[in-house]
């Protein structure tokens, strides 16, 4: 249980998504003009990741890793799928995007109306395929690590989209050179607040 | 023949375009997730430039020359599908024939998967374009965006750790350890700089190029 929280909290502040490895960067650049935008399109990644992260973790224990195969019989023994997982992540988010999509729009029309655009938009984020390329490198030992880590980094993305456009939204009253003004700024601002959240990393978990 | 005189009429623009006016990352803000983790050094950044260059060129090329059996509908999980492929057999390249660059781009070299320059060029120009543009075309956005990720860097490398290419240029006698005066750049290697790097780079370029500038 410890061991989970410490998990969970590093991947929100010691590892962050977008300051620690820039993951997701496009869609936090191009959707981050409003806070209400950036706030659906946060809740949007948490939910994604987390359900991704757990069952790209069961596919990589039972299918991809060596010797995953184990369970199908003793001539199994030796294979190696681990070339495979790219492909097999990003066919599994795919799909699941697509069915999370679905089911949201069975159950709750008014979310599926407010994230409606930012679903099909988040199966090339590049912030869910990294969370489970992250989730692979670092081997977890349980599925319930693997859950923290992926809703972990969830808010983590969902706190930096929400910070900046709170930002950017300000910005739009100051004196900026012309040039510097939109995407340049946006720029030096996330890498100063990258900065500030280095100060994280003195904590150890 | 005139057709083939490379760099010159149409074909020669779409090569270009994309290290100027057009270039992926500081003028249409694509491709930016997986390419800043990787400019510590230069070397490593070479070879990911190298790679998506790769990546981009051929499966430009593949969906075009699939552009008329695809349906519509489909057609996001056949790009994956393509570029995912493109990508697992650079990633096995990779670790063949330099593992310690492999080891050191980690999950990165995955992450060209989801890279928004070769979505984006798919689906606005390989859709839509004959075989040997859209070639020509991911090989022009696969160069922009390297030489972005070189000039970075180059300056992260130089500043954060006084060598260029793995070879030292700053002299050792000048280090602070050796009595001198001078001490590497400590926030040069950490992340964040390399967003303020291209922040800057953007700002140079739209200063001197004022169509570029947003109005918003």
């Amino acid at each position: 249980m410890e061991e989970n929280l410490n998990i969970f909290i590093k991947s929100i502040f010691i590892d962050n998504m977008v300051f620690a490895y820039f993951l997701g960067m496009c869609s936090y650049l191009a959707v981050s003009k409003t806070v209400k935008t950036s706030t659906g399109l946060g809740i949007a990644v948490v939910f994604v990741l987390s359900i991704t992260v757990p069952i790209n973790y069961l596919a990589e224990k039972y299918l991809l890793a060596p010797g995953a195969l184990s369970w199908l019989g003793d001539s199994f023994k030796e294979v190696d799928l681990s070339y495979l997982s790219f492909i097999i992540f990003i066919a599994i988010i795919a799909s699941m995007v697509q069915l999370v999509e679905m089911f949201i729009e069975k159950v709750s029309p008014p979310l599926y109306s407010s994230l409606g655009i930012f679903l099909p938009l988040i199966a090339v984020n590049c912030a869910i395929l990294g969370g489970a390329l992250f989730m692979q490198e670092r081997e977890y030992a349980t599925i319930w690590e693997a859950t923290s880590f992926g809703l972990g980094s969830g808010i983590g993305w969902m706190l930096a989209i929400v910070a900046i456009a709170a930002i950017r939204e300000k910005l739009q009253y100051s004196h900026i050179p012309p040039a510097l003004r939109g995407l340049g700024i946006s720029f030096i601002i996330t890498g100063l607040m990258g900065i500030a959240f280095m100060s994280f990393l003195g904590i150890k978990l | 023949m005139s057709k083939f005189s490379f760099l010159s009429g149409k074909i020669g623009k779409l090569f270009l375009a994309p290290f100027g006016d057009d270039n992926p990352i500081t003028v249409k803000v694509l491709g930016i997730c997986s390419a800043l983790a990787v400019t510590v050094k230069i070397k490593p950044a070479f070879v990911m430039a190298l790679s998506v260059t790769v990546v981009t060129a051929f499966s430009n090329l593949i969906i075009s020359l699939l552009r008329n059996g695809i349906p519509s509908r489909i057609r996001i999980i056949v790009q994956l599908v393509v570029v995912a492929l493109m990508v697992i057999i650079v990633d096995q390249f990779l670790k063949a024939f330099v593992y310690d660059v492999s080891k050191q781009l980690s999950v990165f070299v995955g992450l060209i998967i989801t890279n928004c320059i070769i979505m984006g060029r798919l689906e606005a120009f390989a859709l839509a374009n004959k075989p040997f543009p859209s070639f020509i075309d991911g090989l022009g956005n696969g160069f922009g965006y390297g030489l972005i990720l070189i000039v970075v860097a180059f300056f992260r490398e130089l500043l954060g750790s006084g060598t260029i290419w793995g070879y030292s240029i700053i002299p050792a006698s000048l280090y602070a350890k050796n009595n001198g005066f001078y001490v590497n750049n400590g926030l040069m290697i950490l992340p964040p700089t390399a967003l303020i790097i291209i922040g800057l780079i953007i700002w140079w370029q739209r200063s001197r190029r004022k169509n570029l500038i947003d109005i918003s």
